[in-house]
């Protein structure tokens, strides 16, 4: 009885499967009699994961050398030498993927999509960067990132910008952090990933509109040196904010600062915060009035950036791919096409999910879009209310310094330091 | 007494940026551990699943690979050797013969063997092929769907998000553990009888 049960199961689902088109065997299989053999399939084998391995132990080691030679050795030539091994291994012999700043993608994913589940060398590649940030600055930065070193080496006349210039595009990062965020515990898109502009040259094969980019990119870097790393790289805003706090950083002079102004302009990212003196102190009253209302504009910045950012979230979620499909089968508009059925379309009648199915999925994920654009657009109101606090607030400072924030620790201000650890000064001849 | 105030102030910036440090360090412990336990020490590569595959042509040209890394791969294994092969001559031919216009392929990626009468054998030149799944389509619409369209690893640059992944109309890209990269799909019927 049972056997017979089974039977009938499997005849049901024969019939059910056979009006599949793929894959039914239509002709046996033959017996040659000329004693002929099939050969195997070929299936070539991916890169070992002893590489994949080795790449992290690379990374703790180039780390580790750049921070000996940032803050202990501060040395330029040797953290240029390391910028092109970076850019020869992290860059064009491991050809990009993963780096560390698109691992915040993988890791956010990780986070947030319960099915996936990510690789130990991806979570090292994340989380060693910000450990070395914390204990020495953004060393990771000065000759780790095959993104950011490529960027350095073209960097040969370097002109100051204004700094208000530089203190609005420095928000751009986080916005672009946020979006990233958002795409990436969404499942919808790794928009860093996407819209990396080096990653062409590192594999010497990209769309042509990537490599003009990529171009246009290091041609702006030869003047306005490193211009992704400043204002675009998400990865960057994460460090910028873990270098504030870090133990060790380097420092301009090996000892005391003897207000020489030889290093005023030697930042080519203008990282270095010039003396404030302490006569220019303001009074207590008008610091008083400030904090009043920076707590006022902070909550409301941020409470308006959250709504702005949550009226956008159809807009947001427009390019999640089941969201689209959904629109297209909605309104009847089959992707902009007139001639066939789109492939989208097609893939979907084929895949036999209903309709209804699709319209929940869609729905569920505009959902997720919404809150994300609440979270996005305060993150985002977070951000300007902080840049606010940070141009008004009067920070008293006696000597040179590297801003822990922006420097990226590449120690070219350290050669212009005529101070010798002995606090002796070299005279010049 | 102005040197003392400047000295607590100091060291109250330090103990700000200290405990900041500390809770930075522990909150990266805490999320180190956190993904840790749903991470595996194995690598992913990207690889296709022929069974979602609707031959759309866009793994020829969505990938950053010029050519694409996406091949067609000969299950030789479920193949049956037919003189008629769909994967091989356009619909329309006429005649059986290995002339260009016979072809399928567009850069005439197949090689047609003969091995004995009436069974052909094909072949995949893997440089010739760059992955638009014409043959895959005309396989499995006439034959026994024994060419597949895989992702070659050996050409693939494993990118962090797949870029034909991001363009694949029928979600057939996914994220594979790497000790098992390739999905070949074997008969419907013979699946459903293990």
């Amino acid at each position: 009885m049972k056997r017979k049960l089974a039977i009938v199961f499997l005849l049901i689902i024969i019939s059910l499967q056979i009006y599949n088109a793929f894959a039914i065997q239509r002709f046996p299989k033959p017996e040659f009699e000329s004693g002929h053999t099939q050969p195997p399939t070929i299936t070539p084998d991916p890169r070992s994961n002893a590489l994949a391995i080795l790449d992290v132990f690379v990374l703790v080691a180039a780390l580790s050398i750049v921070s000996w030679l940032v803050v202990k050795k501060r040395s330029r030539k040797g953290v240029f030498w390391m910028s092109i091994f970076a850019v020869l291994y992290f860059g064009f012999f491991r050809e990009g993927c993963v780096c560390s700043v698109g691992s915040l993608q993988n890791i956010t994913l990780a986070l947030f999509n319960p099915e996936y589940s990510i690789p130990i060398t991806v979570i090292a590649f994340f989380i060693l960067p910000i450990i070395y940030t914390l204990f020495f600055g953004r060393t990771f930065c000065a000759g780790v990132c095959p993104l950011g070193t490529l960027q350095d080496i073209f960097a040969l006349r370097p002109m100051p910008i204004k700094s208000w210039l530089e203190k609005v595009l420095g928000i751009i990062p986080f916005i672009y952090l946020g979006l990233a965020v958002l795409y990436a515990a969404t499942s919808t898109d790794f928009v860093i990933c996407r819209y990396d502009p080096f990653i062409g040259f590192f594999r010497l094969d990209a769309s042509f509109m990537m490599f003009m980019i990529g171009g246009i990119f290091l041609l702006i870097g030869v003047f306005i040196a490193r211009p992704y790393c400043r204002f675009l790289c998400p990865y960057g805003a994460l460090l910028n904010l873990v270098s504030r706090f870090s133990k060790k950083h380097i420092t301009i002079t090996p000892a005391e600062c003897i207000q020489c102004r030889l290093c005023e302009d030697s930042c080519p990212f203008g990282a270095i915060d010039k003396p404030v003196l302490l006569k220019e102190k303001e009074e207590r009253p008008i610091a008083v009035r400030r904090f009043v209302m920076l707590s006022i504009i902070i909550p409301l910045l941020i409470l308006v950036g959250g709504f702005t950012g949550a009226q956008f979230h159809e807009n947001l979620a427009s390019v999640n791919s089941k969201v689209r499909l959904a629109n297209e089968l909605l309104n009847n508009t089959n992707y902009g096409e007139t001639e066939q059925e789109a492939f989208e379309i097609t893939a979907f009648n084929a895949a036999g999910q209903s309709k209804e199915e699709l319209y929940n999925e869609a729905a569920s994920i505009i959902r997720q879009f919404y809150y994300g654009g609440w979270i996005l657009g305060g993150f985002i109101g977070l951000v300007f209310g902080l840049t606010l606090v940070s141009l008004s607030v009067f920070k008293y400072r006696e000597d040179y310094t590297p801003n822990k924030g922006t420097c990226l620790s590449c120690a070219r201000c350290v050669d212009y330091c005529p101070v010798l650890p002995e606090n002796k000064v070299i005279i010049q001849k | 007494m102005a040197k003392k105030e400047k000295k607590k102030k100091h060291n109250r910036r330090h103990f700000i940026d200290r405990s900041l440090r500390i809770s930075i360090g522990l909150g990266l412990a805490g999320l180190g551990s956190f993904l840790i336990k749903k991470s595996i020490s194995k690598e992913y590569v990207w690889q296709l699943d022929p069974e979602k595959c609707i031959q759309c042509g866009r793994c020829a040209t969505s990938c950053v690979l010029t050519p694409s890394a996406v091949k067609c791969f000969h299950v030789y294994d479920m193949c049956g050797y037919c003189d008629l092969c769909g994967g091989y001559f356009r619909p329309e031919t006429k005649k059986l013969t290995t002339a260009a216009e016979n072809q399928l392929c567009p850069t005439s990626a197949i090689v047609r063997k003969f091995v004995e009468e009436p069974f052909f054998e094909y072949d995949i030149v893997e440089e010739l092929c760059n992955g638009c799944g014409k043959c895959v389509k005309g396989c499995g619409a006439f034959g026994n769907g024994s060419l597949q369209l895989q992702v070659n690893h050996r050409l693939c640059v494993n990118c962090n998000e797949c870029a034909i992944a991001r363009d694949c109309p029928a979600d057939a890209y996914q994220r594979v553990p790497m000790d098992d990269p390739y999905t070949f799909s074997g008969y419907r019927n013979k699946e459903n009888k293990s």
